[in-house]
């Protein structure tokens, strides 16, 4: 056999919602494994609404969505929710079990694991980002750069094919922003990640792609896509005073 | 941001390490159950009623004093009754029946049998559940409840709720100082359109919070059930030293029953 399969590959894939609004017009993306690729683009360019479609919680209009082999189809959504880990923007919203450890635990018992493992994965994944300390913890007690990683760690106890991350930084502290960023670093995933903050995708993906007006505009490594002052002002992303992307 | 920490649910528990404190909360849910259950069966008008009102009140003050449970705490429990009680004060006045003077006030006798036994059973209920609410988190009464198999929807309807509450209580506050923040100071018929207003918008945010979490949970593979895990085996022990509450309390009943 050949290479494997790529982690993640989008083919075309066009969505309008309910009311009309069409936020995709034919997208096509391909992120190898163990690839670490930002997805850049301006408010409102169908950054959400695409991560919606990865794990099968929007139904492509067209096109479709490939994980690892494996299609988006109504009778494989178990198996692709489980290969596919997102981490929505609001913690409060991923976090609604009683305790961290049971909350993490949550997406492997939905496996059907038996304790003993889903014991042994709610440990490590825990330990992946941290917060080992706070299994007994109610996340309401957490701060939020802690809820953010125990949010993390709830999609890596199920060790999925590729972890997909809605605007990680965002309502972070510079010290919660690093924290994030060192525990997102040492990842042994493939890892997608939609963001706003033009530093963070430099420092933790080599490469980036820009969404704009539902289609992609711009598929390059990170350096090249942030020094392109035209292609940056022609979408609405703006490097912060005094950063110099050459680094 | 801004959740409280501790929260308004997790207030009524007081943390300790008493011997009800380590009971598993099912084995003291069923004991507040039977022991309420004992108090209720209770007949009202029967002469002895007060001295077994008396002996419950000690067997449930015991129970206060092992767990550590103040006599502050206890009264702030009680605060739920208080529209119970305005019910059984004015039994014995609009009762019938043959009536007794007391302070030249003519009273029913049977409304104030009624009255007095109604006054009596929800307060020691109250008190029971006083010293269940604060010798248990919330949480490990949401098992507990689980235990006993409360339907599943119920359970996760509970649990969301004690997960929620500080997050809404959270965003109510956020609204509110955005309110006043800008010179809105309440009262008359333009303060209760505000309001009204807010409470609209507090439940749309809810509600879109409520589809984003259900989106989460899909996202983790949820099919309708939360999984939980193993419950731990219950020492008969614990089953003894609980339910020593409600059997006091039901000796004191049978003596009543027999001597009566
Ligand atoms: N539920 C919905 N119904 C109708 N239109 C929607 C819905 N959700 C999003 N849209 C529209 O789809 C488009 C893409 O939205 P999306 O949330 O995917 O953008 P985004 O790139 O994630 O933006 P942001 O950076 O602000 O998060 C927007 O024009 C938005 O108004
Ligand atoms: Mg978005």
């Amino acid at each position: 056999m050949s290479a494997p399969p790529p982690s993640l590959l989008v083919e075309d894939l066009a969505f309008a919602y309910p009311d009309g609004h069409q936020a995709l017009f034919g997208v096509d993306l391909r992120v190898e494994r163990g690839e670490r690729v930002a997805l850049l683009g301006p408010n409102g360019a169908g950054k959400t609404t695409l991560v919606l479609h990865l794990n099968g919680i929007l139904r492509a209009g067209r096109g479709s969505v490939t994980v690892a082999g494996l299609p988006v189809e109504k009778r494989s959504l178990q198996e692709i929710r489980r290969r596919v880990g997102v981490v929505f923007q609001d913690p409060d919203d991923q976090l609604f079990m009683p305790t961290v450890g049971e909350d993490v635990a949550f997406g492997p018992r939905n496996l059907g694991l038996p304790e003993p493992e889903v014991a042994d994965r709610v440990a490590a994944a825990l330990a992946q980002v941290r917060m080992s300390d706070a299994a007994d913890r109610p996340p309401h007690h957490l701060s939020f750069g802690q809820r953010r990683r125990v949010a993390v760690a709830t999609v890596l106890a199920m060790q999925p094919e590729i972890v997909v991350l809605d605007e990680p930084s965002s309502n972070l502290d510079p010290a919660g922003r690093r924290e994030l960023a060192e525990v997102l670093a040492e990842l042994p995933v493939t890892l997608l990640m939609i963001t706003h903050d033009l530093p963070y995708a430099a420092q933790l993906c080599p490469r980036s792609v820009i969404l704009d007006g539902g289609v992609v505009v711009a598929d390059e490594p990170t350096p090249e896509v942030l020094s392109d002052a035209r292609l940056l002002a022609d979408h609405r992303l703006e490097l912060p005073y005094g950063f110099s992307p050459a680094g | 941001m801004g959740a409280a920490h501790g929260g308004a649910l997790t207030a009524r528990y007081m943390p300790g390490g008493t011997a009800v404190h380590r009971l598993e909360p099912h084995v003291k849910l069923v004991s507040v159950l039977a022991f309420a259950l004992v108090v209720v069966a209770t007949p009202v008008h029967a002469p002895w009623a007060p001295v077994a009102y008396a002996g419950y009140l000690l067997a449930v003050l015991t129970a206060a004093t092992v767990a550590g449970v103040g006599p502050g705490r206890l009264l702030r429990g009680l605060v739920v009754e208080i529209p119970f009680a305005a019910f059984a004060v004015l039994l014995p006045f609009v009762a019938g029946g043959p009536q007794v003077e007391v302070l030249g006030l003519s009273l029913s006798r049977s409304g104030l049998a009624a009255g007095g036994g109604l006054l009596a059973k929800a307060t020691l209920s109250v008190l029971a559940a006083t010293v269940l609410a604060a010798t248990t988190e919330p949480r490990a009464l949401l098992r507990g409840l689980e235990r006993l198999r409360l339907p599943q929807v119920l359970v996760q309807i509970l649990m969301f709720m004690i997960r929620y509450a500080d997050v809404v209580g959270g965003e109510l506050h956020r609204m509110r100082v955005a309110r006043e923040s800008r010179g809105f100071t309440g009262g008359g018929l333009r303060g209760l359109r505000v309001l009204g207003a807010t409470a609209g918008a507090l439940f749309v945010r809810s509600y879109e919070r409520g589809e984003r979490v259900h989106l989460a949970m899909l996202s983790r593979g949820y099919t309708g059930s939360v999984p939980t895990g193993p419950p731990a085996p219950v020492a008969p022990r614990s089953w003894a030293v609980a339910l020593s509450l409600p059997l006091a309390a039901a000796a004191v009943l049978a003596a009543g029953m027999l001597a009566g």
